[in-house]
């Protein structure tokens, strides 16, 4: 719809094309990072200590205390391990979730619905891309500091018996990336407070039932099939493999669902965000 | 004549079946501060959004410092300062902090950010409340704050949306202080209001906008003269005299205008117009002459008060 020309140009930038992307991204999503880290100095720093010390406080009670009477567990290739050892990698997946689950829903809903952030920063030369990688990083430095607290109390414990448990913090990192940016989407079509309450309500029985505390084969096996189904069982079974050093080729398909849930959701987030700010 | 920063032309925004903006055609020169006047509802705040690059037009030409929105958001935004009608400061960060983030999102380098976060910390009149919390300001405070975080890009264009709507009169000329001391410096300012008095104090020209049309344009001397008269007399009667007592001054000045509440004459002096009810034994219960202003304007134009 280029219609009559009408006033040559008065900034240089007019000469050449736009970038592609251009309009989603400036490649600046640090400075939404950065303002996340000052928010989060002073008015934040509580929250952060509970997140760290809830999953330490299942591990504890659960791990060493029913682990005393329940023994040694199977894992999902049919290796006997002290059942501290069994749930201390699910506990470090469900950190990475809860903790990059706060993050981008919670805080995301407040900052849209209420604080106008987005608006503002979307009034500049950022774009929605930016926006939603800034958060999300945040989310996934969260998470990091959470899940190398966690690691390092389970390496006192004894608990990780491969050195393949390094390998733990990128997967980590991964499924909070996953949870974070399809978080993130969820939440920018929510509108009120009930809607927000539905996630927790999905959160809750994932944590509980995706082969946490107990193998996948106490199930029957259709009831396995749906459970595969959730991404948080992947999350489990990726780090638990890691940390009891049973590797195998077919941890890449769960690195390649947690890879298509990150793409997903940035895309969703990009495409909301823009409809929403930039209409 | 220099070219325009803002040209605007048959510009629409539609909304399902809903037409907030109804082909506007205005351009705005460098330098000049230009207003958009109009009631809730006009369109003003659309056609604002399209002009800060975070709206997309419907149909019509705009091009912003010679770029299309449309094409060129991010280039356009980071030449741009924009105050939206409600505050969204950074309830999180310290009131210095505001600013030094909000640089940051233009991709600036820190210490450049810095410097000009003092400077207008300075000029906002709040740099005794740098490390304040934006929530512990004032009305007045937040107000020059968002202008201040406006202005951290140097830009070329601050576009203010009702500037000074909700804020007491001692709050509101400081500010209309502070906005003609930009203007001074050579800011092009695009505003919405609509309130008469601003537009009068700050804008070199306007249009008045009515349900996403324009109705005039033109200084807002010019305006008066065109639209008004030079005074305007106001006198009640009681809300149910008015009408009856009307019939009686038809012919009065150059035009009579007859609300609810009062009754307006328009004439070059009211002083006379009020001597020569007061001859034919008329006695309102109150009068006043004063300086006609935008609002007659508006009220001519559209038969409606500016704020309903």
């Amino acid at each position: 719809m280029t219609g009559p020309q009408l006033s040559p140009a008065t900034v240089a930038a007019s000469a050449r094309p736009p970038r592609p992307f251009s309009s989603v991204y400036a490649g600046n999503a640090r400075s939404v990072m950065a303002r996340g880290w000052r928010a989060t100095r002073s008015t934040n720093s509580l929250v952060v200590l509970s997140g760290f010390v809830e999953p330490i406080f299942y591990l504890l009670s659960m791990g060493l205390g029913l682990g005393a009477l329940i023994g040694q567990v199977q894992t999902a290739d049919g290796t006997q391990v002290p059942y501290a050892a069994f749930i201390a990698p699910a506990l470090l997946a469900v950190a990475a979730m809860n903790g990059a689950i706060y993050d981008s829903t919670w805080n995301v809903f407040f900052k849209m619905q209420f604080a106008k952030l987005y608006e503002g920063m979307l009034s500049t030369s950022l774009g929605p891309l930016d926006v939603a990688l800034g958060e999300i990083s945040l989310a996934l430095a969260r998470g990091l500091l959470y899940a190398t607290g966690f690691m390092l109390v389970m390496q006192a414990l004894g608990l990780n018996l491969s050195w393949w448990a390094l390998l733990a913090l990128p997967a980590v990192l991964l499924i909070a990336f996953g949870f974070a940016s399809v978080g993130m989407a969820v939440t920018s079509y929510m509108k009120t407070f009930q809607q927000m309450d539905w996630i927790t309500f999905v959160l809750l029985p994932m944590f509980l039932f995706s082969a946490t505390f107990y193998p996948l084969s106490v199930y029957p096996q259709g009831i396995q099939y749906v459970i595969q189904t959730l991404p948080l069982w992947h999350g489990v079974e990726l780090v638990r493999a890691l940390t009891t050093g049973q590797i195998n080729l077919g941890l890449l398909w769960h690195v390649l669902y947690y890879a298509v849930m990150i793409v997903v959701g940035l895309f969703l987030t990009t495409r909301r965000l823009k409809a929403l700010f930039l209409n | 004549m220099p070219e325009p920063v803002i040209v605007s032309q048959n510009l629409v925004k539609r909304y399902q079946d809903f037409v907030a903006v109804d082909g506007i055609s205005f351009e705005v020169a460098p330098g000049e501060s230009f207003g958009l006047l109009g009631p809730n509802g006009a369109g003003k705040s659309t056609t604002m959004r399209m002009i800060g690059a975070v709206s997309t037009r419907t149909s019509g030409d705009l091009s912003v410092l010679g770029l299309d929105p449309n094409a060129y958001g991010p280039e356009i935004r980071s030449q741009l300062g924009v105050v939206p009608q409600e505050n969204n400061l950074d309830m999180e960060l310290k009131v210095r902090e505001n600013l030094l983030v909000y640089g940051r999102y233009f991709g600036l380098p820190r210490a450049r950010v810095a410097r000009r976060a003092d400077e207008l910390l300075e000029f906002a009149q709040l740099a005794d409340k740098a490390g304040a919390k934006v929530d512990d300001l004032s009305g007045g405070m937040k107000r020059r704050l968002t202008i201040a975080r406006a202005l951290i890009n140097d830009p070329r264009i601050l576009l203010l949306d009702e500037p000074t709507t909700g804020l007491d009169p001692q709050a509101r000329h400081i500010l209309w202080d502070r906005l003609f001391r930009l203007k001074e410096q050579g800011t092009t300012l695009l505003l919405t209001t609509h309130y008469m008095d601003e537009a009068e104090q700050l804008c070199d020209r306007l249009v008045v906008v009515d349900k996403g049309r324009i109705m005039a344009e033109g200084s807002p001397a010019d305006l008066i003269r065109r639209y008004s008269s030079r005074e305007v007399l106001e006198v009640r009667f009681g809300s149910t005299q008015n009408a009856e007592v009307a019939g009686r001054i038809e012919g009065y000045g150059e035009r009579v205008d007859v609300l609810p509440d009062r009754i307006l004459v328009y004439s070059d002096s009211g002083e006379n117009e009020l001597e020569r009810m007061t001859a034919a034994g008329l006695r309102p219960i109150t009068s006043l002459v004063r300086r006609s202003s935008l609002e007659d304007v508006f009220l001519r134009l559209t038969g409606r008060n500016l704020i309903e």
